[in-house]
């Protein structure tokens, strides 16, 4: 077998691998590091931070749906600075490469949060999730609007420079997401994250209520996965000079070589790591065997495969 | 860590499966209180999440080796298809999980408090206690007598054993929790050991905050991943200077410190 070049880049920073963590499903990194090593994939997306501490929203907090689950976690975590002070050097002793995900309720804390990472080293990337559905007010989501998803990415980009890549998470629930992933890549975004949860409802008939906490959540899981690689093909159709970090669903090898093909320079793996905490090592060993069994030499000539003309193979 | 173990047993007992499974040395870190969780309906199932189970109890033999025994009651599709698997099948499983429960120093008189399907895991513990010398009495309770886990061997490691039912199909007729008041001035009991319904444990819990008795408590709450990567499953507790906050039932239990867990909160935004 021949042997792939695997490595890839968003933005300006360079992956050995295109296997990353999806963010909010690996914590901070520590608990995975008990089942391999955090440098052995491409990179780690670490949990949505935000400007302050959270507790997040009432349990239950999951539910377990056919091929997917619902959650409704709303962004609990130790705030930004207690982030840096404590997990990002954790994660730089443990050599992983380090994709810090930011999620404010305003423009203006999105941009407290690049300000405060600005001058934070070891970190390859910010992800700027516009598009968690676990929010109180649908209208915080700003990835559903398309001039608010712009504000955002401005003020981050203005804050934090030109060298760090920002990656804007969109959601899959809108009714034009072309038109706004061109929005935030005018705006400055470097690259974009395809796809964040898509918003759903469980009614528990025990008790004839919706089953979680917070009524509504976010759905992954294969479930989810025809939304995730239709959504990166358009925008790669669109905007081919854009890298895509592709998630949704991705649980082997041959999901992952979908949103390669679709048009992902990367991908993240979520909701596969809760039901297989060593997901990640299994999915990059077989999409490394896959594109060498399809004859690829290098990932890079995979990535928007599916676009190409039939007479060009 | 995660690991294929074999099934080498699998019997029905009344409500409940026990199944016996070979984890090799594994069974050496198992303490009571800790969990497992498995794998479910195969590699084309449209069921993405492990499930979690108590370990009941750990022995080490010359025939198989390190086993752990799980009491499953088939009440959802998971727990079904686990129930279904014939002895010598292969099980995808993460072993083990979560804070176990903390055995003192010293002999003291205890008191073990199980609820309904959550009771398997105190005879394992009874056992550990009963061997460090402690004097171990344990009360049972469920709706009715059919979800009640009593093994005839369990007993032995008991000084005491008492059975509640709210409709008295088994035992006496009553609350789990309506003895426990008077047990605890009468047998001058110093630790309550409780796994089963949060209600119940929140009930324990108010009994044991008035007179100053540990309650070391095995919390229950849905969760997805077992290893603490997916914040669903949490449960609000105090800190030392009163701060709450949301910590995993995973990670940070399934044992926690009654005290410390907020059981009016439980359910509930803070």
């Amino acid at each position: 077998m021949t042997s792939v070049d695997f490595s890839t880049t968003l933005g300006n920073s360079w992956f050995p691998s295109p296997i990353f963590t999806a963010s909010g499903c690996a914590s901070s990194g520590r608990e995975l590091a008990q089942f391999f090593a955090l440098h052995d994939i491409g990179g780690v997306v670490t949990k949505s931070v935000m400007n302050k501490a959270r507790t997040g929203r009432q349990t239950p907090r999951m539910a377990e749906t056919p091929s997917g689950m619902l959650n409704s976690i709303g962004l609990q975590g130790p705030g930004i600075d207690a982030f840096i002070a404590k997990d990002i050097p954790y994660l730089i002793e443990e050599k992983a490469r380090i994709i810090v995900s930011i999620a404010g309720e305003t423009i203006e804390e999105y941009s407290t949060l690049a300000r405060k990472l600005r001058g934070v080293a070891g970190i390859s990337a910010i992800e700027v999730n516009i598009s968690c559905p676990n929010v109180e007010n649908r209208g915080l989501v700003f990835a559903c609007d398309a001039d608010a998803s712009r504000r955002v990415i401005d003020g981050v980009r203005r804050t934090i420079g030109g060298e760090l890549p920002i990656i804007a998470k969109l959601s899959p629930d809108v009714t034009d997401l072309v038109s706004i992933a061109k929005g935030v890549v005018d705006a400055g975004a470097d690259a974009l994250s395809l796809i964040n949860t898509v918003l759903g409802m469980v009614i528990n008939l025990e008790t004839m209520r919706p089953h979680l906490g917070g009524k509504t959540g976010g759905l992954s899981g294969p479930a989810i996965r025809p939304i995730a690689v239709r959504a990166v093909y358009q925008v790669h159709e669109a905007m081919p000079s854009v890298p895509i970090l592709g998630m949704g669903g991705i649980s082997s090898g041959r999901d992952a070589l979908e949103f390669i093909a679709a048009g992902a320079s990367a991908v993240s793996v979520g909701t596969a790591s809760f039901g297989n905490p060593t997901a990640l090592i299994s999915i990059q060993k077989e999409l490394k065997e896959l594109l060498a069994i399809k004859g690829f030499t290098s990932l890079r000539d995979a990535v928007g495969f599916a676009h190409r003309d039939q007479a060009a193979d | 860590m995660q690991i294929n173990a074999t099934l080498i047993s699998n019997k029905r007992i009344g409500q409940y499966h026990q199944l016996i499974i070979n984890i090799g040395d594994l069974a050496i870190d198992c303490k009571p209180g800790n969990f497992v969780a498995i794998s479910v309906g195969g590699d084309s199932s449209r069921m993405i999440l492990r499930r979690a189970f108590a370990i009941s109890r750990t022995s080490i033999s010359a025939t198989f080796g390190g086993t752990m025994e799980l009491i499953v009651a088939a009440h959802g599709q998971g727990s079904r298809w686990l129930c279904e698997q014939s002895e010598g099948v292969s099980l995808d499983v993460v072993v083990p999980l979560g804070t176990a429960f903390g055995i003192p120093t010293e002999s003291l008189p205890v008191l073990l408090v199980g609820g309904g399907y959550g009771s398997a895991p105190l005879f394992g513990l009874a056992e550990v206690l009963n061997a460090r010398g402690c004097r171990v009495d344990m009360l049972l309770g469920a709706s009715t007598g059919t979800k009640i886990y009593a093994p005839m061997e369990g007993k032995r490691a008991v000084n005491s054993l008492r059975i509640f039912t709210e409709d008295g199909s088994m035992g006496q007729m009553g609350r789990v929790t309506d003895p426990i008041p008077d047990l605890i001035a009468d047998l001058n009991i110093a630790v309550i050991y409780s796994c089963g319904p949060m209600p119940m444990l929140g009930a324990i819990n108010a009994i044991t905050s008035k007179v100053g008795v540990v309650h070391q408590a095995a919390v229950e709450e849905a969760m997805a991943c077992g290893v603490g990567i997916c914040m669903t499953c949490v449960v609000p507790v105090a800190d030392s200077i009163g701060a709450i906050s949301m910590l995993r039932s995973c990670i940070d239990g399934p044992v926690m410190d009654g005290a410390l867990v907020q059981w009016d909160k439980v359910g509930r935004a803070l």
